[in-house]
């Protein structure tokens, strides 16, 4: 069975002035179906390029992204859209619901992208709604949430495509501990149920939550193996870090 | 995502931001109501003018013959002749000889009264009628009979309505009154339509001491004014073997010149006028291109989701096009109203009952134009939405 992600040698270069940045530098690894991965690292180690290229917002500059075995770099804008729509589910550090839109409204907006049905596309958002516990907030703005609320309509948004992928940036950077637990337990859920989820995460303590951890430095992948193994929390270029776990 | 809900959003978008909105449409407004009164008021005054023809006599040639001096004229056998000669293009002729004699009643004076001798078929020519008595005959231009028709005016206000019969006098001498007009004027009024005296147009050309140089004659077709009015150049021309002794004018060429010449500048009007649709549709340009500014970050929410260039697009053009519409039917609306209150304007500082109509197929291209300024100058701002980027797009705060 052919991986649900792949990334054969993947780069990204940027032109900054007169350097070449190598946001992504030659990176490869497997994701399959119902894995729940993190993928860690600090800003500036490639982890929001990594999530741009998973996410079909950007192809990379050489190597070759396969998700559900087809090459997304060859493929034409309204061709990535249809694949965000119909293959990923988002979840973002700014929930970025759309403010002038109801609770339902929102959850309903990828489903209105894919065409379906109105009738249909309600049920759907509804259904959503009701896994992350707000069918009572349906006819709420989105400003009239707390900022965990706010957050599970974005995950039920997610959700309501029944997407392939779950990728979700950061989703608790703008929360309090215990709100970040109830949706860092969400997501736990969401892949018990078979649901594949990537996190992206500069938070160790974060990325335990999942199976496997990505961890990426410089644009390069330096650790790809269990959550819970003791290398995988470490910083592998930073000598006191390693200095410190040695002894 | 079909074209409805596309709308439906549309509208829901320009009613949460209503003043702006309003700002926004107020260019197509003013622009569609302007346009709208400019081409009513157009309207009226070509009916106007149109109806004040008729009532002269549009389908009509006037021939004035100043003669050469020479011993050749053309006289009133000539004419009846020439219409005689040509019954599929000319069918009435009378001579008219304007009398400048005041006329008396007793020993009132009648100083704005228009006295005309005229043939026997001129009432028809001019679609008069008789109320009273009878109107002028073949016997009383044949005996040159000191007999005379009068308007309502007169009837009324010196005969107490009962004038046949009676005598007044013209430059000294006495006509019986034979028949009286019915009224053709609005209202009754000295010097009006209705104060007039016709005699026959011999006695009046005796009266005078001149000779008959003006006729009207009545085509069979109106839209060959311009064929029969060169007929009756062409015989005259053969009578003085020259064609500056006569004029003919068509009526109905003199009112298609004005009506033309109406139409371009109604014309030159409503394009002055739909300046400023092309501003208030820049306008809603430059608000869109805000829109698209402040919306950036959704803009990459979308597409994030899965919204495709062309929702994108659609959801902007329909934005702009749909901001115009409802521009364009408020403008409408403002349009007939001040196309009523003009009329109404009109009507008591003219004194003329010109009413300004709209018609309906300038509305229509009026709702046509707005719409299609929504779509053309919504198409920029939308191609710049459709192509942001969708990472800056998210990031963009």
């Amino acid at each position: 069975m052919s991986a649900l992600i792949e990334f054969q040698k993947v780069c990204k270069y940027y032109q900054m002035g007169d350097t070449v940045v190598k946001a992504a530098d030659h990176i490869s690894f497997q994701i399959q179906k119902g894995e729940f991965v993190a993928i860690v690292g600090k800003s500036g180690s490639g982890k929001s390029t990594c999530m741009n290229i998973i996410g079909c917002l950007d192809v990379p500059t050489s190597g070759t992204y396969l998700l559900g075995g087809n090459d997304v770099g060859s493929l034409s804008k309204n061709d990535l859209a249809e694949i965000r729509n119909k293959m990923l589910g988002f979840i973002f550090q700014q929930y970025n619901l759309l403010p002038k839109l109801t609770v339902l409204e929102n959850v309903e907006v990828p489903l209105m992208y894919a065409g379906v049905p109105k009738p249909e596309r309600r049920q759907r958002a509804l259904d959503a709604l009701e896994v992350v516990g707000l069918a009572s907030k349906l006819k709420n703005m989105p400003n009239q949430l707390s900022g965990g609320q706010q957050q599970r309509v974005s995950i039920a948004r997610a959700l309501a495509g029944n997407p392939a992928v779950i990728l979700a940036d950061e989703p608790t950077g703008a929360l309090d501990s215990r709100t970040s637990r109830e949706v860092l337990g969400m997501l736990q859920n969401l892949h018990s149920q078979g649901h594949t989820v990537v996190l992206i995460t500069h938070d160790n303590s974060i990325a335990v939550t999942a199976q496997r951890i990505i961890r990426l430095e410089d644009g390069q992948v330096v650790y790809d193996g269990d959550a819970h193994a003791p290398e995988a929390v470490v910083s592998h270029n930073d000598p006191w870090l390693e200095r410190g776990s040695a002894s | 995502m079909s074209l409805l809900e596309t709308a439906q959003m549309a509208i829901q978008n320009i009613f949460s931001s209503k003043m702006r909105s309003f700002l926004t449409m107020l260019g197509i407004i003013i622009g569609i109501a302007s346009v709208m009164v400019i081409i009513g008021l157009g309207n009226g005054m070509e009916v106007y003018m149109t109806e004040q023809f008729q009532a002269i006599g549009a389908n009509t040639l006037e021939v004035s013959i100043m003669g050469r001096g020479s011993s050749r004229n053309a006289d009133e056998e000539d004419l009846y002749r020439i219409v005689a000669d040509h019954p599929e293009d000319l069918s009435l002729i009378s001579p008219t000889v304007s009398v400048r004699s005041t006329a008396k009643v007793g020993t009132e004076t009648l100083l704005f009264t228009s006295t005309t001798g005229v043939g026997e078929d001129y009432f028809t020519i001019k679609q008069y009628t008789i109320a009273q008595g009878r109107g002028l005959q073949y016997i009383d231009m044949d005996k040159r009979l000191h007999v005379c028709v009068v308007g309502q005016y007169i009837a009324d206000e010196y005969y107490n309505g009962d004038a046949v019969g009676q005598s007044i006098r013209v430059g000294g001498t006495k006509y019986e009154i034979v028949g009286v007009m019915s009224q053709e004027g609005d209202t009754l009024e000295e010097g009006g339509t209705d104060d007039v005296i016709f005699l026959p147009y011999t006695t009046a050309a005796r009266l005078t001491g001149t000779e008959v140089t003006n006729y009207t004659i009545t085509v069979v077709d109106e839209s060959r004014a311009t064929e029969c009015r060169e007929l009756v150049e062409d015989e005259l021309t053969e009578i003085f073997g020259s064609d500056s002794a006569f004029t003919v004018i068509s009526m109905t060429e003199i009112l298609n010149m004005m009506t033309e010449m109406l139409n371009v500048m109604i014309t030159i009007l409503a394009a002055i006028a739909a300046i400023s649709l092309v501003v208030g549709g820049i306008g809603i340009m430059n608000i869109m291109l805000v829109s698209v500014t402040e919306r950036t970050r959704e803009i990459g929410i979308r597409k994030a989701l899965g919204a495709k260039e062309r929702s994108i697009m659609a959801q902007f053009v329909v934005e702009a096009a749909v901001t115009s519409a409802i521009g364009g039917a408020i403008g409408i609306a403002a349009g007939y109203a001040f196309s009523s209150l003009a009329s109404s304007l009109i009507v008591t500082l003219l004194d003329t009952n010109m009413s300004v109509t709209p018609t309906a197929s300038s509305i229509a291209l009026a709702f046509g134009i707005s719409a299609a300024i929504g779509i053309l100058f919504g198409y920029l701002p939308a191609k710049k939405a459709a192509q942001l980027n969708p990472i800056d797009a998210l990031r963009y705060e």
